[in-house]
């Protein structure tokens, strides 16, 4: 069977393809961290098949890994998810189709397929590029986080420092954060925040509360966002 | 540890019905542009958090030890614009490196 793609989709369809393969990457590194934090294999595979959204899984599996409470971790966790319902918002003006299938499409509304599909303007490549990303994406999301958590399951947590893997997973993921004058306001709020009041509440709702650092985006804008 | 199936099932519905929410409730209708902005930066403070807190503190006291290390291993990786996984496995390295030394 012969199958060529048309020359303005294959771009699209290589761009999908190789962030999907470095997601990939990320979702081992899940893998290994949730089983880590004590997670059953099962468990870690069905956070990537169900919840489907990166950095809410990191933080749940974070604060279980410090010893924190299943409130705790949601908290946090759920905090991170309400930002797809912003992505939601933008691209649904884009979409057409049965409410069955935008029931579908809403699952695979995240970081990676919302920007791929806002890099496109014609609509048939908006299409192609959303359910390209999804497919893929999704695919290795789930193969990364089976294998990373099969390897996981084999070594010793502390040992090898899987508890800064954490974080250092979450330093690659706030570089990007960073472009904007608000962005670094309220990085360094949640972080201060995060830290003061650990000695007085229960684990995991120093991270919820770093949320009110978001609100340093009421304020009037003066700068044109450079991201 | 307190990893449980309800974490899994809670997480995955309130994920979903964040998705669903802005994408099949909400629609084509506009939310106000402050909020918008607010929400965005919703990863900026709670990545930051994370790091900060999971470095910083042992159960609910203040600490400083090798984590510190390994975690700046890891922003300066990042800060190099090296790939996740490189970063991960840096940041990782140093700490048990450490671990194993004191």
């Amino acid at each position: 069977m012969k199958f060529r793609l048309e020359p303005d989709v294959r771009p699209v369809v290589t761009s999908a393809l190789a962030l999907s393969g470095a997601v990939g990457v990320f979702a081992l590194a899940f893998g290994v961290l949730a089983v880590g934090a004590g997670a059953n294999v099962w468990q870690a595979c069905a956070l990537s098949f169900f919840t489907f959204t990166g950095a809410s899984q990191m933080s749940a599996m974070s604060v279980i890994a410090s010893g924190g409470t299943v409130g705790g971790a949601l908290g946090g966790a759920l905090l991170l998810a309400g930002r797809n319902g912003v992505y939601g918002l933008a691209l649904s003006p884009h979409f057409k189709g049965s409410l069955a299938k935008r029931l579908l499409a809403a699952h695979f509304v995240i970081d990676e397929t919302t920007a791929m599909m806002m890099a496109q303007t014609n609509p048939r490549l908006q299409k192609i590029a959303f359910w390209t990303t999804a497919i893929a994406l999704f695919s290795l999301w789930n193969l990364g986080t089976l294998l990373g958590a099969l390897l996981g399951s084999a070594i010793d947590p502390h040992t090898y420092g899987l508890d800064v893997g954490f974080s250092a997973a979450y330093v690659a993921m706030l570089f990007p954060q960073l472009t904007t004058t608000n962005g670094k306001i309220a990085a360094a709020g949640g972080a201060v925040i995060s830290v003061l009041l650990a000695p007085f509440v229960p684990i995991g709702l120093p991270i919820l509360a770093s949320g009110v650092a978001i609100f340093v985006g009421l304020r009037p804008r003066h700068e044109t966002a450079s991201a | 540890m307190n990893m449980s199936w309800a974490l899994v099932i809670w997480l995955s519905v309130g994920a979903y019905a964040f998705k669903m929410f802005g994408f099949v409730i909400i629609g084509s209708r506009k939310l106000p542009q402050a909020l918008s902005r607010c929400l965005l930066l919703i990863p900026a403070a709670l990545l930051a958090a994370l790091v900060f807190n999971s470095t910083f503190t042992t159960g609910q006291s203040l600490a400083l030890d090798e984590r510190a290390i390994g975690l700046v291993v890891a922003i300066i990786a990042a800060w190099r614009k090296l790939p996740l996984i490189v970063v991960v496995i840096l940041g990782a390295a140093t700490t048990a490196l450490l671990r194993g030394l004191m």
